[in-house]
């Protein structure tokens, strides 16, 4: 399957799970009118991404790195400021995208040379700062960035929600400026997980996985490691500005809380290790269930709670406040009973 | 004579104030197998790890085809046709015993960087490192991950990582060490096969008298880091010297007679 690059799930599970998810992400917005679940269906499409590409440098290069969402924001900022300043259109769009892929590509080789020679516990710890920095001057040059309100801007006319591509709705469906939205998002994260899997699978992607598991080997044998881990760094944060392009052009917004919080940088953390570390499918599974969890486990909770409002100390427990409680329950017991994530293990299952 | 291929020049290291390589100066050439030994904490790895770069030295250079190697780069010196097995088997370990041998065959045939081909599209790479693994028998356990492979696998595919790498020079540290007895040969004649081609310089690390006997074109004897004997197996067995630094060691009654 060159599609895959030869990587398919490798095991059937999987792969249904994955075909069914794509397929339900592909009709969402027919499936389901909600806002909401739309919503929720186009943060799993960024969130692939964003995940993905985090797994190219935690899973298959070994490297432990708490800028991604730096560069998930630059991402973002990039369309946003863009879109503020200049008049609303393409241009603005592509202008916006290309200073911002081009700005995470020279941060993070500058920061990868500079570090990347140090021991991982070490560059976790500068990449930690460099990221705490970036924040705080996001949110300090609110002429630019709006500070902690954020900015809201405008999108081209075809992704803005009055825009109608048809006088008739379509299978009951009003395809709309938000519609096409969506679908923009659903091409660009098919075709970007698939460009990602490719590089895994390409040699590089291979030497990156040799670096992990003996970066002293990997140097006697000929190749530069220093090179290799700060180009697969470079890449990594390229993505990741992909997926806060994205971000932006679906919410038309962006702000520190959406795409800079420590708190994201701990939700890609863990979406990675529960999905499954150097997969890449695990992207797919870690995401969607997070986002899932996180959309409606609230929910969940509320009918409990209100089911169980008799017996007092039970229906506190599952108060919909204590959400982030259950989601770190549900992440000890995962990681406990599936240190693999999910992919690795149902990889193992296949094979016996 | 035929020019040295690699050459130490007064190389020396300490570590702290312990000198573990003193002032060692020696040249090899191509086509001749050289036995380095000496009793345990002689200073033979240490010489290596200067050698192929793994540690800097305090004092001397190192050449290779005449050129100044002592600052290079490992990886740089591994691509200029140094090649090293380590005595402490240095695998990738949850890679299969064919990925293990066919990246070092992807290192040397250059294509590391390729970002958006497939690795298995690279057929060529493929094949030769599955010949390597025929060359040492590992055949079997091409597709066992590397580090469920029993000691002497791992001290073969150690030797088939250096083949895949193809280098002028060999460095061999302890190529057989804690292999069985019958797996012992496969490496003999691996050495041997080696030997055949003129163009190629050989290091060996070896302690298996027999094995030095059979092998080595040339001896060199290191004790406490300084080079004590070189030259013909002949003569520097016979040598006094050598018999109490190199074979003092051995029988336990002669070593409390000393004391
Ligand atoms: N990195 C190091 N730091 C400190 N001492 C070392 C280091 N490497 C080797 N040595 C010391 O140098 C001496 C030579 O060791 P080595 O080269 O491994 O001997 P051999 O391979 O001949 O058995 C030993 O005394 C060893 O303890
Ligand atoms: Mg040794």
């Amino acid at each position: 399957m060159s599609i895959l690059s030869g990587d398919s799930p490798r095991s059937r599970l999987l792969a249904a799970a994955i075909i069914l998810l794509v397929l339900g992400l592909a009709i969402a917005p027919f499936a389901f009118s909600s806002a909401r679940t739309m919503n929720t269906a186009a943060k799993i499409l960024v969130f692939i991404v964003l995940v993905a590409s985090y797994d190219l440098i935690l899973g298959f290069a070994g490297i432990i790195s708490f800028a991604h969402t730096m560069f998930f924001g630059i991402g973002a900022y990039g369309v946003a400021i863009a879109m503020s300043r200049m008049e609303p259109g393409w241009i603005a769009l592509a202008t916006g995208s290309v200073a911002a892929l081009a700005v995470s590509a020279v941060l993070a080789t500058i920061i990868g040379l500079f570090s990347l020679r140090v021991r991982t516990v070490f560059f976790a710890m500068i990449t930690l700062a460099v990221a705490t920095a970036f924040t705080t001057a996001a949110s300090q040059l609110s002429d630019w960035t709006g500070g902690e309100d954020g900015i809201s801007f405008k999108m081209p006319a075809i992704f803005q929600p009055s825009f109608r591509l048809f006088e008739q709705p379509v299978l009951g469906l009003n395809v709309n400026g938000r519609v096409l939205s969506y679908y923009f998002i659903f091409v660009c994260t098919i075709a970007l997980f698939l460009l990602m899997l490719r590089i895994v699978n390409s040699p590089f992607g291979r030497v990156l996985q040799a670096i992990r598991e003996n970066s002293f080997r990997a140097e006697a044998v000929g190749y530069r490691t220093i090179v290799y881990r700060t180009l697969a760094n470079v890449l990594a944060a390229m993505f990741a500005a992909c997926a806060g392009i994205l971000m932006a052009i679906w919410l038309r917004y962006n702000g520190p809380d959406t795409t800079l919080s420590l708190e994201i940088m701990i939700d890609i953390l863990l979406m990675t290790v529960i999905g499954g570390m150097g997969t890449l499918y695990g992207a797919i599974v870690g995401a969607t269930l997070f986002m899932v969890a996180q959309t409606y486990l609230q929910d969940v909770m509320a009918l409990v709670s209100g089911a169980t409002g008799h017996i007092p100390l039970l229906s506190n427990i599952v108060h919909p406040d204590r959400w982030l409680l259950w989601l770190g329950v549900l992440f000890i017991l995962s990681v406990y009973y599936f240190p693999q994530g999910i992919v690795g293990s149902l990889r193992d299952r296949a094979k016996r | 004579m035929i020019a040295p291929s690699l050459a130490t020049r007064d190389l020396t290291v300490r570590f702290g104030g312990h000198v573990a390589v003193n002032a060692v100066s020696c040249s090899f050439q191509p086509g001749t197998l050289t036995c380095i030994v000496g009793p345990n904490g002689a200073g033979k790895t240490t010489y290596f790890n200067l050698i192929s770069g793994q540690i800097t030295p305090s004092g001397g250079t190192i050449l290779l085809n005449g050129n100044d190697i002592t600052r290079m780069a490992v990886s740089q010196r591994a691509l200029r046709g140094l090649g090293r097995a380590f005595q402490l088997t240095s695998l990738f370990p949850r890679l299969s015993v064919i990925e293990n041998v066919r990246l070092v065959m992807q290192s040397r045939q250059g294509f590391g960087l390729s970002l958006l081909s497939t690795w298995t599209s690279h057929r060529q790479a493929i094949e030769d490192a599955d010949a390597c693994l025929v060359r040492v028998a590992l055949t079997k356990r091409r597709d066992t991950l590397a580090a469920e492979l029993s000691h002497g696998d791992q001290r073969k595919l150690e030797v088939a990582m250096l083949l895949a790498l193809d280098p002028d020079i060999f460095m061999f540290d302890e190529p057989t060490a804690g292999m069985s007895v019958d797996e012992v040969p496969v490496i003999l004649d691996l050495l041997q096969g080696i030997k055949k081609d003129t163009a190629k310089t050989i290091l060996l690390v070896e302690h298996k008298m027999d094995v030095v006997r059979s092998l080595a074109d040339r001896i060199v004897v290191l004790h406490n880091g300084t080079l004590l004997a070189d030259g013909k197996p002949a003569d520097v067995m016979d040598l006094p010297i050598v018999h109490e630094a190199y074979l003092g060691s051995l029988p336990p009654v002669q070593g409390t007679a000393h004391v």
